[in-house]
């Protein structure tokens, strides 16, 4: 569970590599690649709420106001100021890490429904913030005419240039976390899940280390957010309600919380059922959801990864 | 280091507890001189835990001072009291469940040897040396409490009497001047108990200070250097064992309990 | 014509948040309820609600049964849903955790949702109001009746649920797996039949509540989270777990609410709950009435 193999990464790495021009040959899915740029910015936050709720084990359920606060800061400096927008990247991480810091630092003595709680009642309040600043936000209507990217001259301005632009920042926070968890902080994170007071005890300074974890999933929100309005040109604050928070956390629960693979495969799967696979059955799209939650907290509280583990108990037998 | 200096490895000066109207520790006053291993008994509810708890920082005391070589420790929380060179384990085992027997004993090495989160992200080759470096601690540490070829096992899956050694060997890992042991033969038979002892002395023969709660007289009687008896947040009784075995307030406080 | 007084429209405020206030302290005594029992927070609070209404308005509206009968009819159906919720999500959870219950919770009510969203659609339906929409005047405030009956079914609900819990052999039952579920259960109380019984009655209490103020307020398909959060809060502040508390928390929330959106920024309505029940989570957790040491106890 601890050694996160290099070879598969390799694989995967290739795999995202090979991916679109895979696609481009056959006609059924050409377009999948850019369903593949969602799933790639939805798996920058959800890397991070792995981090957070599987290995340290906290729970947050107003991710979706940290996606938010990074594309809405991207949005409004590059189109009302003009500036640069790898800039108003940077700027919408500091600004988010400020605010996750205020928020968590209160939060940390919560546990349990509290801490569900407190992340719900923020993330519907930066939500309401989003549809009353109409001045900032452009309200309910949204905002648009946010630029796309571009690095020296060079555009990034077709489909497959964003995809292989996301998915490299994806594969390197990817094998960031990878790194923490395989190392001493990652044992420590693991440490405070297993029992805050043994852990601090052995000297790891659990409160500290609570809002850093949780910065750090915030931080990858907010560029997720950021890579978000540069793709489509166009946010709406629905994008960042509460139902997006709950479809993160069925992203991390489907592919198992407790595995940082879990959060790629979980939100690559619900990505495609979004955008894809259930277009035709909007009406039930919101009960697949709840099922799917369901079926995975009761019967495969392991997600997807504890597949494998319950196969071999059948063999076993 | 001027630690050396000081004969007395930790010192409580009136010490009082009180949770809402509750005295748990009242006008504690005792020392535990360095290298020594020292006995907190007493009846249940006598305040031991609570004791240890303040020692080790989870909670301030009400009032008094807690001095570790020297220096005030009391208004300290537990990580920087650990840093200090003060390691516990706890009355109802607290390993870390969801990590292997190893790996609960390198993370017993985080007060003396971390990195920090950024550096953990890439893997540079002093965090890899860092990592072998705690790695080798922890085998040589098992090894010593005897549990070296378990290293690979999930931490809840052992046995009681072989978690109650992990949580001691954990606690070793940061090299201790002071170690708490709460309860350590608790729930242990009688093989598993004359093994948790002999740990302990070997620890203590090492050089490393011992304070320890026990209910268990026969494991007290052996090991201790000197006994402090608590009943009802007191203290009523210090001394060697002979002392303590003989003292009729003692015998009464225990009066219906094995002594 | 009649001159608005600041007074007269404070008073409009005031009876506006009681009312909404007295749903909050529904779903907040419907979360007591639950939590006393199990220790769980059911996050699908709010949907019974929201079931409340839109299934009122199915059998009043659409079947056209007369209020006599919709009402129990109504209770009936959303308590089965409760019952439900209990037998497909809660109980055969094999290694409960908080992490896992709150995630069932919310799981069921995304379910419950979207089958809502499903059958009535994202449309708001109205109700008849029980006794007609003519204003009463009441010390210069302009009163819609309705507004009088949900306070009044709070009140009902609050005297039921004393007398159930005070005077009745299941009541006390409930209140004794509450207090230590094993020596509940050693002494014969089915402690799995009292969680269904919690379920069950939470979401009667919750049916109340969405079938009193859907003449008010309307009902959609999506109004359960809101309410959910609300009464949540409402329960917290009145320190999680009493009864009384819940009431006053859900008055209070609803005031706070009512007065802000009048005085302060009708566009941030919502977020004046939420705010309070951050305020409360980050200071007092424990609430008006509860104490530090009864919220650290509780097993989290």
């Amino acid at each position: 569970m601890l050694r996160i193999a290099k070879l598969p990464i390799a694989v995967f790495a290739l795999f995202i590599l090979v991916f679109p021009w895979t696609a481009r040959q056959i006609p059924a899915i050409e377009h999948y690649p850019d369903i593949m740029v969602f799933a790639g910015i939805y798996c920058l936050i959800t890397i991070g709420l792995s981090l957070l709720m599987g290995y340290a084990g906290q729970i947050s359920i107003g991710h979706a106001a940290f996606f938010g606060i990074g594309a809405y800061i991207s949005g409004i400096l590059t189109v009302n100021y003009g500036m640069n927008p790898w800039a108003c990247m940077g700027i919408g991480m500091v600004v988010t890490a400020v605010v996750a810091a205020l928020v968590g630092t209160p939060s940390l003595k919560l546990k349990g429904h509290y801490l569900a709680m407190a992340t719900l009642a923020f993330g519907i309040i930066i939500f309401i913030i989003f549809n009353e600043e109409t001045q900032w936000t452009g309200g309910p209507d949204g905002m648009s005419g946010i630029p796309g990217l571009s690095l020296f001259g060079f555009e990034f301005d077709s489909v497959e240039r964003y995809y292989y632009l996301v998915w490299g920042v994806v594969i390197a926070a990817f094998i960031f976390t990878a790194n923490v968890i395989q190392s001493g902080t990652g044992r420590a994170l693991r440490a405070i899940h297993a029992s805050e007071s043994a852990a601090g005890a052995m000297g790891v300074d659990v409160a500290r280390f609570k809002i850093l974890v949780f910065v750090y999933s915030a931080v990858l929100a907010s560029l997720a957010g950021s890579f978000y309005a540069h793709y489509l040109n166009f946010i709406n604050p629905a994008t960042f309600d509460l139902f997006f928070s709950i479809k993160l956390l069925i992203m991390i629960a489907l592919g198992g919380m407790h595995n940082i693979w879990g959060a790629i495969v979980g939100t690559g799967l619900i990505t495609f059922l979004s955008n894809e696979w259930l277009q035709y059955f909007e009406e039930f799209e919101v009960i697949v959801y709840g099922a799917i939650l369901l079926f995975v907290t009761v019967i495969l509280p392991e997600g997807l990864a504890g597949v494998p583990g319950i196969v071999k108990g059948w063999f076993r037998r | 280091m001027s630690a050396d200096m000081e004969e007395n490895v930790l010192e409580l000066q009136g010490v009082v507890m009180t949770f809402g109207g509750l005295m748990a520790l009242s006008d504690l006053n005792f020392k535990v001189r360095r290298g020594m291993i020292k006995a907190i008994i007493g009846p249940n509810g006598a305040g031991k835990t609570t004791l240890f708890n303040v020692i080790t920082g989870s909670f301030p005391p009400t009032q008094g001072t807690v001095t570790f070589n020297g220096r005030p420790i009391q208004h300290l929380k537990a990580h920087k009291i650990a840093d200090r060179g003060i390691s516990r384990t706890f009355q109802t085992v607290e390993l870390f469940g969801n990590m292997t027997v190893l790996e609960n004993v390198m993370l017993g090495c985080y007060t003396r040897i971390r990195t920090s989160f950024i550096a953990s992200g890439f893997v540079l080759p002093r965090s890899r040396r860092k990592e072998k470096q705690i790695r080798e601690t922890a085998l040589k540490i098992l090894k010593f409490i005897g549990l070296a070829d378990k290293f690979k096992d999930s931490a809840d899956s052992l046995p009681l009497g072989e978690q109650k050694l992990l949580e001691i060997g954990r606690a070793l890992a940061s090299e201790p001047e002071l170690i708490c042991l709460d309860e350590p033969a608790a729930g242990l038979n009688e093989t598993e108990t004359h093994v948790a002892s002999s740990l302990i002395k070997a620890i203590n023969a090492k050089g490393t200070t011992v304070l320890l709660v026990e209910h268990d007289m026969k494991v007290v009687m052996n090991i201790s250097d000197e006994i402090l008896v608590l009943n009802y947040g007191r203290k009523i009784a210090e001394g060697p064992p002979e002392d303590i075995r003989n003292s009729p307030m003692v015998i009464e406080a225990y009066l219906g309990a094995d002594a | 014509m009649e001159k608005i007084t600041l007074a007269s429209q404070l008073l409009q405020y005031l009876i506006t948040g009681l009312t909404v206030g007295s749903v909050y302290a529904m779903v907040a005594v419907g979360f007591n309820i639950i939590y006393n029992v199990t220790e769980i927070i059911n996050f699908a609070q709010g949907e019974f609600v929201m079931l409340g209404g839109l299934i009122m308005v199915f059998l009043h509206v659409a079947m056209g049964l007369p209020l006599i009968l919709a009402f129990p009819a109504t209770i009936i159906l959303v308590t089965l849903v409760g019952i439900l919720l209990d037998r497909l999500a809660i109980r055969p959870i094999r290694r409960p955790s908080v992490l896992t219950l709150i995630i069932a919770t919310i799981a069921v009510s995304i379910i419950i949702k979207g089958t809502a969203s499903f059958i009535w659609g994202k449309d708001p339906f109205d109700l008849p109001a029980f006794s007609g929409r003519n204003p009463i005047t009441f010390l210069g405030a302009v009163v819609q009746p309705q507004y009088f009956w949900v306070i009044g079914f709070l009140i009902i609900t609050a005297i039921a649920l004393s007398i159930f819990f005070d005077r009745t052999i299941i009541g006390k039952a409930m209140s004794a797996c509450a207090d230590n579920p094993d020596a509940a259960s050693l002494v014969g109380i089915n402690v799995k039949q009292m969680i269904l019984l919690s379920f069950a009655l939470s979401a009667a209490i919750g049916a109340v509540a969405g079938i009193t103020i859907t003449p008010i307020s309307l009902m959609e398909y999506d109004r359960g989270a809101m309410l959910a959060v609300k009464g949540f809060a409402a329960a917290i502040l009145g320190g999680l777990g009493s009864f009384p508390g819940a009431i006053l928390g859900g008055l209070i929330m609803g005031s706070i609410e009512s007065f802000g959106a009048g005085l302060v920024s009708s566009g941030y309505k919502d977020a004046f709950a939420l705010i309070v029940l951050l305020v409360i989570l980050f200071f007092k957790p424990s609430g008006l009435m509860g104490s530090i040491e009864i919220s650290k106890i509780k097993r989290f």
